[in-house]
């Protein structure tokens, strides 16, 4: 102890310049990935929106209780069941200093309808949306839209000026690999402006002097490091180097928490993790029985029972996950604690439904996952071959990065995988929309059944909020009785930080820095 | 003429090593804008052709668009160019002084235990992997100490087309533990080299002369004996700077420095084919500079010590 | 067939090779070790009950169990388990032997080719020598990582995914033991050019004896010493390639993992207060990894003076 103190002490002195305090408040935070784009119609994607979300606004937004309010538009009202009208803020500025007009935002929500735009299913319900005076925009859609607002949210607002003279008018095309202005520089209402932008090294924020809300926050700078290694991230957040990680990993709470200068926020994330099962095609791709056992419900089940997703959340979750019943959580409308329930862990049950479909052997498969998308995946999908090999059923793992696994994954190549969903809208038409209609994009199982495409109707165009209620509801107990996914938790999400830093937690994992203190 | 193989090398890895068009765009582009991107992209063209404009790209420093970053590569390269060339200088400054001075120690004293304590210690350097003796670092100053900074460059300074860590505190700092774990195997190296150098030259006659003529032996050993035991040394460095370029992938892996090596790393496991062509390119070059002035080297330093230095890495 | 075992072990017992041997602690104890190593890795379904790599006999709920003689320890994990509830003496024999093996193979890879082309090439001499030596100058300066990861790049973009875990350790072998056989060719090449010119094998290419004959049978054995040494340390360090390329996961697939796997796993608990995931498989390694050193540098002292 005391020479550990002495080395502490010379080296200290050598460098005894090193503690050079300034008054300015910056917070260095951290995270695995880097925002892809600066361009906010680019990528729908977390650590982009996190980044666009600290210098972008849109005309509402979600606070730090997740409930929808105002922001650029100060109000708003629906003056036929298919017109919406907003009368925007008049003292928004650009952080170089121009106003910001009704011109700007139809500019920019007509440019999140391009091609290139990744936003475009989002807002794929308006027909129309036009400038009535400077400050009042008109909104048509295509049919009552009861969930444009939490749509809306994610429609960052940017300049049009600054995209004509920057050749920046549609979103950079991701996907060409197209260099935009915009993709690189920006220029926002928000709370912050960007200063430095070293892509995956380095991205420094600016208090943003113009902007027009009450500021609540004591910043002057914000630094994002991203630091993909996860022991290296939190060694740098023990060692001070940094102020808040926004994924701390799950094994190195505790001694975070143990550390006295350091907290651990949790919440549970607005996301949940299943199995996908194809239950549509004739043979499995990577399967050996030359059929596809997963179009037997019976299969489904007997997987699902012989998961034993107490010991994950214990072992490979440390206790930071609610074992789920459905792809939905608490908060979202339609979600019951009863949908949530889970059938019981029973490998004997398992065994016996195997059995029954006529496997009595078990059979193989690959289990594909993404090695650095959820909290653990891979350690889950690891534990998940395990406990499906005591019931004989014979998984290969394969795990590979999440650009890859949700690229081959649109690609139809799986017959087994790994999935999360998010919420952002808080509403059950986002998850049957994409996961359950017939032939939707991320419905990679092949799941159709038509009540359940006539309940997404509904939940469409119903304004009625009761008969809307009574479909959702309808539509969650025909998916939970057909196994048409094998949901497994909710994910819970961990910040750390110095215990001088408040950073408040939100369970869609995006930060706000504009609620952010510096002690 | 080696660049020109090379060049080739990477261009087939760019043009044959799955389809550059499929790696560019997602399942949902249609075929129409697939052929359009591969019109644009001129892969139309006969390969001589699409063969001669990579090496005029390439000489201009142009190798495309990364297909995992979506920039231009050769700006990705030029902004991590400057980190890795710090890293392996600073290293091989360490790398040869502490390894010449040691060398020098062990070949004077050859059977004293501190020259055993440090041979053993040298041989168990050889041993330890780069990336655990990176790990114990960060562990040991990083969290239980808390003096060093565990990744990164700190705060850099923006000289033109440079950025430097060295005009920073923090990145000074940020630089002291990468540095060191680069080096730790070329100094064990060098201790070696030096050491066995010396051993051959106190032998020899010039050295008895000296000996007898009453020059002290203080003198003799560090301005007779280790001035002419320096010069293959020296080469070796030299030719060692590509090794270290190469290690420093590791290094910049364990610490997260921002250097070429980590993003050469990252593309090789999304088999991002620009930047490892770019990569190879770039090495290749750095190798082919190398020789050519350790080649000149030779023709002006005794040409027995090509023979030489040949024994001792063999 | 006795009597010949015995006049060898006799005339081994006389060589200076020997007496050096017993004499020196240092050779003798990394010996030790690496025979227990080496038994231990191959022969591990006799050391452990545990199959690592059969998911269906793991329990979860065994996952971070420390070390038996720490208070939360079991018995029945000496060293502790994993985050799959591995256990992790089993698990690092079984990622020791892939690491062996990757090892060996890539050094008898180098040894053969090296030895090959050097040896000939000193027999031959002429425009042939001139490219091989050439050749082992250009991959000399190529550094083994980098080579091993252009050479694991180029893999992963021609063989298809399934094709390529398969595949991945002949990959990793081919990779390290292409960047070590030069050491090999210019050893071989200098012997070869020394015994060349040598009496004997004047009279023999007299009297009509066949190149090949001259070669394999009176040069090779030869040039055994020297050869023999360099593969020493050259097992240390394609041990240690094996485990830094698996370390920057672009080695072996981690569902039949190394020890550098396992490092690299076990890192991710290292703040967490399971320091035995990673740190006996790095030990384990270093351990490995110095005594073939010793033992290596031992060698040289004794069988080749002149490498020192």
């Amino acid at each position: 102890m005391k020479s550990k103190n002495l080395v502490k002490i010379l080296i200290a002195i050598f460098f005894v310049f090193s503690t050079t305090q300034s008054f300015a408040k910056t917070i260095k935070w951290s995270m695995q990935g880097d925002s892809l784009t600066l361009d906010p119609h680019a990528q729908n994607e977390g650590p982009t929106t996190m980044v666009s979300r600290q210098i972008y606004e849109a005309l509402v937004t979600r606070g730090l209780d997740m409930s929808i309010g105002p922001q650029l538009a100060e109000s708003w009202e629906a003056t036929t069941p298919k017109t919406w009208k907003f009368n925007l803020r008049k003292d928004v500025k650009f952080s170089d200093g121009t106003p910001m007009t009704s011109e700007d935002v139809v500019f920019s929500i007509l440019r999140a309808q391009q091609r290139t735009s990744d936003f475009k299913e989002y807002i794929s319900t308006i027909t129309s949306v036009k400038a009535t005076d400077d400050y009042t925009i008109e909104i048509q859609t295509r049919e009552p839209n009861p969930i444009l607002l939490n749509q809306l949210s994610n429609i960052f607002i940017m300049s049009k000026k600054w995209c004509e003279k920057n050749f920046a008018m549609a979103p950079q095309n991701w996907d060409a690999g197209q260099e935009t202005f915009s993709a690189t520089n920006s220029l926002g209402t928000g709370p912050f402006k960007i200063t430095l932008r070293e892509p995956n090294t380095k991205t420094v924020f600016k208090k943003n002097t113009k902007w027009w809300g009450d500021v609540e926050h004591n910043l002057t700078e914000i630094h994002l490091l991203p630091i993909k290694n996860a022991a290296t991230r939190v060694a740098a957040l023990l060692s001070g180097e940094l102020d808040v990680v926004t994924d701390a990993p799950v094994q190195d709470l505790d001694r975070i928490r143990s550390s006295g200068a350091h907290k651990v926020q949790s919440t549970a994330q607005m996301r949940t993790i299943f199995l996908g099962m194809d239950q549509a095609a004739d043979q499995l791709r990577t399967g050996n029985t030359g059929d596809n056992p997963f179009k037997k419900k019976e299969v489904r089940q007997a997987l699902y029972q012989a998961i034993d997703i107490e010991a994950i959340k214990k072992k490979v979750m440390r206790g930071q996950s609610e074992p789920a019943g459905i792809i939905t959580f608490p908060g979202v409308t339609g979600y019951t604690k009863e949908l949530d329930e889970r059938l019981p862990y029973d490998v004997d049950a398992a065994k016996q439904l195997l059995a029954d479909a006529g496997y009595p052997d078990g059979f193989e498969v690959e289990l594909r996952c993404p090695n650095d998308r959820y909290v653990n995946d891979e350690a889950i999908c690891t534990a998940v071959v395990g406990m499906l090999g005591k019931i004989g059923v014979k998984v290969n793992l394969f795990a590979q990065t999440k650009s890859k696994h949700f690229k081959e994954l649109k690609d139809n190549q799986g017959d087994f995988y790994m999935l999360g969903w998010g919420v952002p809208t808080l509403d059950s038409h986002y998850v049957f929309h994409y996961l359950y209609e017939t032939g939707a994009s991320w419905n990679k199982v092949n799941f159709s059944d038509a009540e359940v495409d006539a309940a997404i109707r509904v939940m469409e165009g119903e304004v009625n909020l009761d008969k809307r209620n009574a479909a959702i509801a309808n539509a969650w107990k025909i998916v939970r009785d057909n196994i048409a996914y094998l949901p497994l938790h909710h994910q819970v999400i961990s910040w750390a930080s110095k215990r001088s830093v408040d950073v408040p937690i939100r369970p869609n994992n995006e930060p706000l820095f504009r609620f952010s203190n510096v002690r | 003429m080696v660049m020109l193989v090379v060049a080739f090398v990477s261009f087939s890895l760019f043009n044959f090593v799955g389809d550059p068009i499929n790696n560019m765009v997602g399942e949902e582009t249609s075929d129409e804008e697939r052929a359009e991107l591969r019109e644009t992209l001129g892969l139309t063209d006969p390969i001589y052709i699409q063969f001669s404009r990579f090496v005029v790209n390439a000489s201009k420093g142009n190798f495309g668009i990364s297909y995992q970053l979506k920039r231009p590569v050769s700006e990705l390269i030029s902004e991590r160019l400057p980190a890795t060339i710090e890293l392996v200088l600073v290293s091989a400054l360490i790398a040869l002084i502490s390894g010449t001075l040691l060398g020098v120690y062990t070949g004077i004293n050859r059977k004293g235990f501190f020259s055993d304590i440090i041979l053993a210690i040298s041989l168990l350097g050889v041993s330890l992997p780069t990336f655990v003796i990176g790990i114990l670092f960060i562990y040991l100053f990083a969290v239980i100490l808390g003096i060093l900074p565990s990744f990164g460059r700190g705060e850099v300074v923006s000289l033109g087309y440079w950025t430097t860590g060295f005009l920073t505190l923090s990145g000074l700092k940020a630089i002291i533990l990468p540095s060191v774990t680069l080096s730790l195997f070329q100094m064990t190296y060098i201790i070696r080299l030096v050491r066995a150098e010396m051993m051959e030259i106190l032998q020899t006659d010039y050295i008895k002369f000296a000996r007898a003529r009453g020059i002290s032996e203080r003198s003799i050993h560090y301005k007779h004996a280790l001035k002419n035991g320096l010069i293959p040394v020296i080469t070796i460095a030299g030719i060692n700077i590509g090794t270290l370029i190469a290690f420093s992938i590791i290094t910049e892996t364990v610490f997260q420095w921002p250097g070429m090596g980590f993003l050469f790393i990252q593309a090789v496991q999304f088999v991002d084919i620009p930047i490892m062509s770019a990569y190879l390119v770039f090495i290749a070059f750095v190798f082919v500079m190398i020789n050519f002035i350790v080649d000149i080297l030779y023709y002006f330093i005794d040409p027995r010590i090509r023979v030489k230095a040949e024994a001792v890495s063999g | 067939m006795d009597n010949k075992n015995l006049t060898l072990l006799n005339r081994i017992k006389d060589s200076d090779i020997y007496f050096s041997f017993i004499k020196s602690p240092t050779a003798i104890v990394s010996t030790l070790i690496l025979i227990i190593i080496f038994f231990c890795s191959f022969f591990v379904e006799l050391v452990t009950p545990y199959n690592p790599f059969d998911p269906s006999s793991l329990s979860l709920m065994d996952a971070f169990t420390p070390p038996s003689w720490t208070e939360e320890g079991l018995a029945k994990f000496i060293l502790g388990t994993d985050g799959q509830g591995r256990d992790m003496l089993a698990t690092i024999l079984y990622g020791s032997r892939i690491s062996l093996i990757v090892g060996f193979s890539a050094v008898i890879f180098a040894l053969v080719l090296g030895v090959g082309l050097g040896l000939s090439a000193g027999y031959f001499g002429g425009k042939y020598e001139m490219i091989v030596m050439r050749l082992t100058d250009v991959q000399l300066t190529v550094p083994s990582i980098l080579m091993a990861l252009l050479v694991d790049g180029i893999a992963r973009g021609i063989i298809s995914r399934e094709l390529h875990d398969e595949m991945a350790i002949y990959v990793l072998i081919f990779a390290i033991g292409i960047s070590e056989w030069p050491q090999f060719a210019r050893v071989s090449r200098a012997a070869t050019l020394v015994e060349k010119n040598k009496d004997y094998v004047s009279a023999s290419t007299i009297i009509g004896v066949s190149n090949i004959i001259i070669m394999f049978k009176h040069i090779l054995p030869n040039i055994m010493r020297p050869v023999l040494v360099i593969g020493t340390i050259g097992l240390a360090l394609a041990i240690i390639a094996e485990a830094t390329l698996s370390f920057l996961g672009v080695g072996v697939p981690p569902t039949t993992p190394s020890l550098g796997t396992l490092i690299r796993l076990g890192n991710d608990f290292l703040f967490s207060g399971e320091w035995w995931i990673t740190f006996f498989p790095a030990i384990f390694l270093v351990i490995l990894a110095f005594s073939i050193n010793l033992l290596g540098d031992w060698m040289r002292d004794t069988l080749n003076p002149k490498l020192n």
